[in-house]
């Protein structure tokens, strides 16, 4: 039947150009300016450490050309609507001593950099600390305020508030000194496969970025973007539940958000970004 | 027959549009319903309008598209593998001088993304783009 | 009213008398769309902006009717003359009767 041909050639013509469309391999060549002003370096040469890739690249190099537009407009960029909650956030009072963020950091632009450099060894703790757990100490040693869930909403808003403020600074983790033996524990994880499907980190994010998995553009598992905006679930994202998400996808029991293997992850992980800008709050997929 | 993706592709093109509706309107699908309901079984042209969707969604929860009408007074837009497929119904008012939108849309997979206008001489206009939802392989 | 919902408008503060100029529009809101189930196998109610309005000094823009497949914090963007220097007024209809406005001036000159 004629028709019945037509139809054939015109699917077989809509799959070849689908194949053509999904046949990514490499990062895009895109350049990303956010707000037509700041600067984001999303590729450069790997740090010193890195001993099996030579180049990195931030997650944002892997999305579509829709979902990179989304974040290059603080306007556009949903994020915003929690970083501005989280504004707000900083300027009320919470807890029993009654302050609030502003009453010791003032206005959050003095937390330019910080972002940068989180995870940090903390001296007085004696521990490598996540901006999330030094934003709970200050909430309940100087607030007297209740700590929040390490990845919930409040916190993802306010590291995102706090990330905001340091984009295009390069992502600068120390990885020597007091901090090196949390360092290399993060990367023992970063190698050692988990769960019923047996794999690491560095199976997908260090061996097959670039590649499809499945209906996924596998990125090189960067968190200088982080807290990020899921088009899958409209809200932002710590680095915490996605690394629990990834573990979790391998079949395995996960590490706790918060615990001593996931912050010396965040660290080894941070480090492999040396060199990227702070990009949070990002948007993603 | 039965409302195969096959058979969408023939609701879909222009031309066969009419022939499918006036042959077999028992077996059209709710999106034709619905388009039915605006034109009343007019004829839908194409080319004054466009609709411009990304071909490969990364996800469905957020497909952004953008509608240029001009010349319409109103269009309407549709997204036929959704559960209800209406999206969004756009006025177009005296202060408008393109009579274009973007917006950014629901879909619940794969599907056809269509556009119906009605112009201001009272004919109408279709657009209608087929966008691809991925399932990604990380739940994350 | 619906808990955290906050209306953006991106508009110039600025144009020449007759100039075309673009317009952003966001609004916090999770379009809940009656189509999602709770843990316990019951339908959550549909909640979402069933309409968008955007004028000029009483003259409209633009006038959308919102379904559920608008993805959550609906977001617009279309263009709008500028005849004179005056007040763009936007408002969202919410499911439960609300009405969220915000108005933006613009100068002409």
């Amino acid at each position: 039947m004629n028709t019945t041909k037509k139809l054939t050639s015109a699917l077989a013509i809509v799959a070849a150009a689908g194949l053509t469309t999904a046949a990514w391999a490499d990062p895009d060549d895109d350049n990303l300016v956010i707000n037509e002003e700041i600067e984001i370096v999303t590729e450069t040469a790997a740090p010193a450490h890195m001993e099996n890739v030579d180049t990195i690249y931030s997650g944002w190099r892997f999305r579509s050309d829709e979902t990179q537009a989304v974040q290059m407009d603080d306007f556009d960029n949903p994020a915003m609507i929690f970083v501005e909650a989280a504004a707000e956030a900083w300027n009320a009072a919470d807890g029993s001593e009654g302050k609030s963020c502003s009453s010791c950091h003032n206005d959050v632009e003095s937390l330019k950099g910080v972002r940068a450099v989180y995870p940090k060894w903390n001296e007085a703790a004696g521990e490598v600390r996540t901006l999330e757990a030094q934003i709970n100490d200050c909430r309940e040693t100087r607030m007297g305020a209740e700590k929040w869930k390490y990845t919930g909403g409040s916190m993802a808003a306010m590291v995102g508030l706090i990330s905001s403020v340091s984009r295009g600074m390069p992502v600068n983790v120390a990885i020597d000194g007091p901090a090196q033996s949390t360092w290399e524990k993060g990367k023992e994880i970063y190698y050692t496969r988990f769960g019923q499907l047996e794999l690491s980190c560095a199976n997908c994010h260090e061996d097959s970025y670039g590649m499809m998995i499945r209906a996924d553009h596998l990125s090189q598992g960067q968190i200088n973007g982080f807290p990020t905006y899921r088009l899958k679930n409209t809200k932002l994202n710590t680095v915490h539940a996605r690394f629990k998400g990834c573990v979790r996808d391998t079949r395995a029991e996960t590490f706790k958000p918060g615990s001593p293997e996931f912050v010396a992850l965040e660290l080894y992980v941070a480090s492999r970004g040396n060199g990227l800008s702070v990009e949070g709050p990002s948007v993603r997929n | 027959m039965e409302l195969t993706r096959r058979n969408m592709l023939v609701i879909s093109s222009g031309t066969a549009l009419t022939a499918a509706l006036g042959a077999l309107p028992a077996f059209a699908s709710m999106t034709d319903d619905e388009i039915a309901k605006i034109t009343g079984g007019a004829d839908t042209a194409e080319g004054a309008i466009t609709l411009t969707a990304p071909e490969i969604a990364e996800n469905g929860n957020t497909v952004p598209i953008e509608v240029a009408a001009p010349g319409a007074t109103m269009v309407a837009l549709f997204a036929d593998g959704n559960p209800t497929p209406k999206v969004a119904t756009i006025k177009f008012g005296p202060l408008n001088p393109t009579n274009a939108a973007s917006t950014r849309i629901r879909l619940a997979g794969t599907q056809n993304v269509v556009a119906i206008a009605q112009m201001e001489d009272g004919t109408f206009q279709k657009a209608s783009a087929n966008v691809k939802v991925t399932i990604g392989g990380c739940g994350g | 009213m619906a808990s955290g919902v906050k209306p953006r408008v991106k508009v110039p503060k600025k144009a020449a008398a007759g100039e075309t100029i673009t317009i952003k529009t966001l609004i916090s809101h999770k379009m809940e769309s009656g189509q999602r189930k709770n843990d316990d196998g019951s339908i959550i109610p549909r909640s979402i902006i069933n309409r968008f309005t955007a004028d000029f000094n009483g003259q409209n823009i633009i006038d959308i009717t919102l379904e559920p497949a608008i993805s959550t914090n609906p977001y617009f963007q279309f263009d709008s003359l500028v005849p004179e220097a005056g007040e763009f007024t936007f408002k969202w209809y919410d499911d439960d009767g609300s009405v969220y406005e915000e108005s933006k001036s613009i100068t002409v000159g």
